[in-house]
C-alpha cells in the first residue's frame, strides 16, 4: 500500500472520533472512577498473597485455551458447510446456531443440566462443552464469513495440481482463513475466560473462574476492593492474550480477490449430498435437544405438564382466588418490549461505532491497533466493574444518570460494538491494495477511492454485525443485572428473576420466557440472514 | 461540675434540635420517594396508594441485584444515596451497612408495635426490622413415607449413614440461603466444632451448589424439578410456597421442615444517609411497618411481617414452620467473622 492512497488526515480523525469518544467517555471514565474509589495497597497485596486467587487465575486459564480450542476445532465444518454450500433451511440453520449464543447462560446452563449425565455434573467436561455450545456461532459466522468470500479457483488450481483435499485445505484454505480463525478465537477465548453463568451452573462451587470470584468478592464479602485488583489482573491479562492475537492475525493478514457474491455451490454428488444432509442434521439436534428440553421445563408443574405457565405470561389468566394476592415479580410481556426497545437502540449506537472504527482502524495501519484492542476492552471487563463503574462515574450533579433508561442500551453497546468491529475488519483488512491502486490509477482520489472499495465492502458484513449486536443486545445479562430499574427488565433479568422465585409456578414461566427469547433470536436472526442474502444478489 | 456537664448537653441539644428544626422547616414534600431494594422484591405497585393518598408522595421501586449487591452498590455510594429509602438488609450484612454508613438513624413510631427479639438486634435505631423468616433444612414427605425413613429431626441427625447423600446445600460464598445455613451449624457446633461437623457432613455425602434455586429446583426431589436429593437447604415458608402454587392444589403439605435447623433472618428497612428529604423517607418507614402493608408480606415475599399483631395468611398458620428457638449468631460476629468462616469452609468442603 502507498502512502498515497491513504485517507487524507481530516477524514480519519473524523471517522476515529466517535468510537474515541465512546470508549473515553462509557468505559475509561467509568472504570478509572471505580478503581479509583476503591483500589488500594493493602487489597493489592491481600490479593497478590492468597492461594486461592492463584488457583483460580490458573483455572480460569486453562478452561479458556481448552474451549476456545474445541470451538474453533468443531466450528469449521459447520462454518464449511454454511458458507460453500447453497440447500434448502442453509439460512435457517445459521439462524439456529446463533440462538445459544444470545440466551442468557443461566438458561441453557440449565436445559444443559437436564439434558447431562449425573457422572458430567460438576465437572469441567461439563463446563467446555457448554462453553462450545455457547460461542460455536462466532466461529461459524466470523470465519464463515469470510469463507464464503473466499475465490474457489485457487483451492480448485491446487486439487487440479494433483494436491490432496487434505493439503488443499491445509495449504490453501486454513492459511486464507486464518485472519479470521483468530479474530473468532480471540472473542471465543474473551467469553471463556470471562465466564460466569456456565461456571457457576455447571462447575460446582470448588471451580471459581476470576469472573465468579469477583462477582463474590463484589456482592457476597462486601470486598470490592479486592474484587477490583482482580478486575485490573482479568484486564492485564486478556489484554495481553488480545494483543496476542491481533498479532497473529495481523501476520496471517493477505492481500486477496474476495468475491462480494458468496461462492456457494449446490451439492452435486451422492457424497456432497449426504455430506450437506449428515452435518445439517447434527448441527439440528445439538442445538436444538437443550432448547427443547427448555420448553420441557416451562411445561413442568409440581404433577406433571401443564401450559399454566405459559397462560401465565400471556395473560390468560390462570389466577385463582387463592393467588390474587401473590406477588409479581415482574411482567414477563413488558419485559419482551424493553428489550426489543433495549436492542434496536443498541444496535444502532454499535453500528455507528463500530463501523466508523473498522474503517478508521483498517484505514490507520498499524497506529489502528490501539482503538482496535481498546474497543475489546469492555468484552474482557467483568460485568461487576462495568455495572459499578457506570453507576458511580455517574452519579452526581447534572451528570446523576444512574436512573436514566439509556443506561442499559449504553452498556450493551459497548458489548456489542467489538463484534461489529471483529466482523467487519477482517474483510475490509483483506480488501486486496491492488483494489485501491486500481481505482486511484482510473483517476479516483483517494477518498473515493475508499469510498468505492472499502465503504462498499462492509455492506454486507454490517447487516452480519446487526444481527449479533442484537443478539448480544438482547441476551446481556450482567452488566444490565447492575444497572436494571424496576419496570425496565429486560428478558434475561426478567427470567432470572423468575427462576429465582419461591414460586414453582413462576420458575416454569422463567422457561416460558426463556424459550420465548430463543425463538424471538431465532427469528431476528433469520430476517437479518435473509435480507443481507438479498444485498448479495443486488450487489 | 454535673451542672456544668448538664448545662452544655442542653446547649447541644437546643443547637442540634434547632439545627434539625430549621432543616426540617427546609425540607419540602417530595413528589415521589424513592425505594432502594433488592431484586425480588414484588409487591405490587398500588401496595403504596394508601401512603401516596394520606401524603401526596409518589413511592418509585429501584431495584439494585440481590441484597448483597444492592448493599455494595449502596457502600460505593454512601452519602449520595440513589434513594431514599432502602428495604432488605437482613442480619448478616447490617453491620457492614452500619460499617460503611449507608443509613441516617430513625425511630419509627411503630417500633413498640414490632418484634422485640428483632428490634434488639439494632443499635441506636439505624435500622428498622421489616420482616423476619428462617432458613432451615427441608424434606420431601412422600420420599420420607416411601422409603419409611423418619425425616432427621437436628443438625447433627444429618450426619448419621441413613441420610447419607440426601442433602443438597448452598455455597455460602455465593448464596445468602448457603451462608444462613453455614451460621446455623456455627451456632449448633461452636466456634471451635463447626469444622469438625462439616467434614462429617461432607463424609456423608453433602452435595453443594453455587444458588438457591439450583439447589431447590434442580436437586430437590420434593419440588418441580424432580431431583434426587430429598433433603434441602430452604426456607422455612418454602412449605406454604409449594401449597400456594401447586395446580392442583394438595390437602397438605408436600415438604416439612426440620425445626431445629433454622437459622433466623430479619429484614430491615432504614432512611439512605444523604437523602435530601429524610422526613419523608421516615412517614415510608412508618408505613412500611404499618399493619395493612405488613399483612401483605406472607404471600409476595414469603417472609413472617415484623409487626406482631398483623394477621397471617392460613397457609402460614396451616404450612408454615417458626421454629420456637431458632439459631443465631450476633450481626457483629457474622461481619467480622464471616471472610474467615468462608475461606476456612471453601477449603474443608469443596478442595
Amino acid at each position: 500500500m502507498t502512502s498515497s492512497n491513504r485517507l487524507p488526515r481530516l477524514p480519519l480523525v473524523a471517522l476515529a472520533a466517535p468510537a474515541s469518544l465512546f470508549f473515553v467517555v462509557f468505559y475509561l471514565w467509568p472504570v478509572v472512577s471505580l478503581l479509583g474509589r476503591t483500589l488500594t495497597l493493602d487489597s493489592m497485596r491481600a490479593a497478590m498473597h492468597d492461594p486461592t486467587i492463584r488457583h483460580v487465575v490458573w483455572f480460569t486459564a486453562w478452561q479458556a485455551l481448552l474451549s476456545t480450542a474445541l470451538t474453533v476445532v468443531l466450528g469449521l465444518g459447520p462454518a464449511y458447510l454454511l458458507a460453500r454450500y447453497e440447500f434448502t433451511g442453509r439460512r435457517l440453520i445459521t439462524a439456529l446456531i446463533t440462538v445459544p449464543f444470545v440466551l442468557p447462560t443461566v438458561v441453557v446452563g440449565a436445559a444443559f443440566l437436564a439434558l447431562l449425565p449425573d457422572s458430567l455434573d460438576q465437572s469441567v467436561t461439563a463446563i467446555v462443552l457448554a462453553h462450545v455450545f455457547f460461542n460455536i456461532a462466532v466461529v461459524v459466522r466470523g470465519v464463515g464469513g469470510l469463507w464464503q468470500q473466499l475465490p474457489t479457483d485457487l483451492t480448485s488450481a491446487a486439487r487440479t495440481l494433483g494436491a490432496s483435499p487434505l493439503r488443499t485445505v491445509r495449504e490453501i484454505t486454513l492459511p486464507l482463513l486464518a485472519p479470521a480463525i483468530y479474530a473468532s478465537a480471540s472473542i471465543v477465548f474473551l467469553f471463556t475466560f470471562t465466564s460466569f453463568g456456565v461456571v457457576r451452573l455447571l462447575g460446582g462451587p470448588s471451580r471459581t473462574t476470576l469472573e465468579v470470584e469477583i462477582w463474590q468478592r463484589a456482592t457476597r464479602l462486601g470486598d470490592v476492593s479486592v474484587a477490583a485488583v482482580l478486575s485490573v489482573a482479568q484486564l492485564l491479562l486478556l489484554g495481553v492474550a488480545v494483543a496476542w492475537f491481533a498479532h497473529l492475525q495481523s501476520r496471517q493478514r493477505r492481500g486477496l480477490q474476495l468475491q462480494p457474491v458468496a461462492q456457494r455451490q449446490r451439492a452435486r454428488t451422492s457424497r456432497q449430498r449426504s455430506l450437506v444432509a449428515l452435518t445439517s442434521a447434527a448441527i439440528v439436534i445439538t442445538i436444538a435437544a437443550p432448547l427443547i428440553a427448555l420448553i420441557e421445563r416451562s411445561l413442568r408443574t409440581a404433577n406433571g405438564h401443564s401450559l399454566a405457565a405459559w397462560q401465565g405470561v400471556f395473560g390468560a389468566s390462570t389466577d385463582q382466588p387463592a393467588r390474587p394476592t401473590t406477588g409479581v415479580l415482574v411482567d414477563p410481556l413488558a419485559s419482551l418490549a424493553t428489550s426489543f426497545r433495549f436492542a434496536v437502540i443498541a444496535t444502532a449506537i454499535s453500528l455507528v461505532i463500530g463501523a466508523t472504527a473498522s474503517l478508521a482502524i483498517a484505514a490507520l495501519g498499524r497506529r489502528g491497533r490501539l482503538l482496535d484492542t481498546a474497543l475489546m476492552l469492555p468484552l474482557g471487563t467483568s460485568a461487576v466493574t462495568i455495572g459499578f463503574g457506570l453507576l458511580v462515574a455517574f452519579d452526581s450533579g447534572r451528570l446523576d444518570w444512574r436512573a436514566s433508561p439509556l443506561m442499559i442500551p449504553l452498556g450493551h453497546s459497548l458489548m456489542a460494538t467489538p463484534f461489529v468491529v471483529r466482523v467487519v475488519l477482517p474483510v475490509l483488512r483483506s480488501v486486496d491494495a491492488v483494489l485501491r491502486d486500481a481505482a486511484s490509477t482510473l483517476g479516483a482520489s483517494p477518498l473515493r477511492a475508499w469510498r468505492e472499495v472499502d465503504v462498499r465492502l462492509i455492506a454486507r458484513p454490517l447487516a452480519t454485525a446487526a444481527g449479533f449486536a442484537m443478539a448480544i443486545s438482547l441476551g446481556e445479562f450482567g452488566a444490565t443485572s447492575f444497572l436494571t430499574r424496576q419496570g425496565r427488565e429486560t428478558l434475561p433479568i426478567a427470567i432470572e428473576r423468575l427462576l429465582n422465585s419461591p414460586a414453582s409456578l413462576l420458575h416454569a414461566q422463567g422457561y416460558v420466557l426463556a424459550t420465548v427469547l430463543a425463538a424471538l433470536t431465532f427469528v431476528i436472526v433469520a430476517a437479518i440472514e435473509t435480507t443481507s442474502s438479498g444485498v448479495d444478489r443486488r450487489a | 461540675m454535673n451542672r456544668l456537664v448538664a448545662t452544655a448537653l442542653t446547649l447541644v441539644l437546643a443547637a442540634s434540635a434547632c439545627g434539625s428544626d430549621s432543616k426540617q422547616a427546609a425540607e419540602v414534600a417530595p413528589s415521589s420517594l424513592t425505594l432502594v431494594a433488592y431484586d425480588s422484591f414484588s409487591l405490587k405497585p398500588d401496595s403504596f396508594d394508601a401512603f401516596t393518598k394520606s401524603t401526596g408522595i409518589a413511592v418509585k421501586i429501584v431495584t439494585a441485584g440481590d441484597a448483597g449487591t444492592m448493599l455494595s452498590k449502596a457502600a460505593l455510594s454512601a452519602g449520595n444515596p440513589e434513594g431514599d429509602v432502602m428495604w432488605g438488609i437482613d442480619n448478616t450484612l447490617l453491620a457492614r451497612a452500619q460499617q460503611a454508613q449507608v443509613f441516617s438513624p430513625y425511630k419509627s413510631s411503630e417500633l413498640a408495635a414490632l418484634s422485640p427479639t428483632a428490634a434488639a438486634l439494632v443499635s441506636g435505631n439505624l435500622v428498622t426490622p421489616v420482616d423476619e423468616g428462617d432458613v432451615c433444612v427441608n424434606y420431601d414427605i412422600a420420599w420420607f413415607e416411601q422409603k419409611n425413613l423418619d425425616p432427621p429431626a437436628t443438625l447433627d441427625d444429618l450426619l448419621k449413614p441413613e441420610y447419607k447423600d440426601l442433602l443438597v446445600v448452598e455455597n455460602p460464598a455465593a448464596s445468602s440461603t448457603g451462608l444462613a445455613f453455614m451460621l446455623a451449624t456455627i451456632a449448633h457446633a461452636g466456634d471451635s466444632a463447626w469444622q469438625q461437623y462439616w467434614t462429617s457432613l461432607r463424609g456423608n455425602g453433602v452435595k453443594v451448589v453455587d444458588s438457591w434455586d439450583l439447589a431447590y429446583y434442580e436437586q430437590f426431589s420434593g419440588s418441580t424439578g424432580k431431583g434426587d436429593r430429598p433433603l434441602v437447604v430452604s426456607y422455612g415458608t418454602s412449605p406454604p410456597a409449594e401449597v400456594i402454587f401447586a395446580d392442583p392444589r394438595p390437602d397438605r403439605a408436600t415438604t416439612g421442615v426440620v425445626d431445629a435447623t433454622c437459622f433466623h433472618q430479619v429484614e430491615f428497612a432504614g432512611v439512605l444517609r444523604g437523602t435530601k428529604y429524610p422526613t419523608a423517607a421516615g412517614t415510608l418507614i412508618d408505613y412500611l411497618v404499618s399493619k395493612s402493608f405488613q399483612e401483605l408480606l406472607p404471600l409476595t415475599l414469603f417472609v413472617y411481617p415484623a409487626r406482631t399483631d398483623a394477621v397471617l395468611p392460613a397457609e402460614f398458620n396451616d404450612f408454615a414452620v417458626r421454629p420456637a428457638d431458632p439459631l443465631v449468631v450476633s450481626p457483629s460476629d457474622i461481619e467480622t467473622k464471616s471472610k474467615d468462616w468462608i475461606a476456612t469452609w471453601t477449603n474443608l468442603v469443596v478442595r
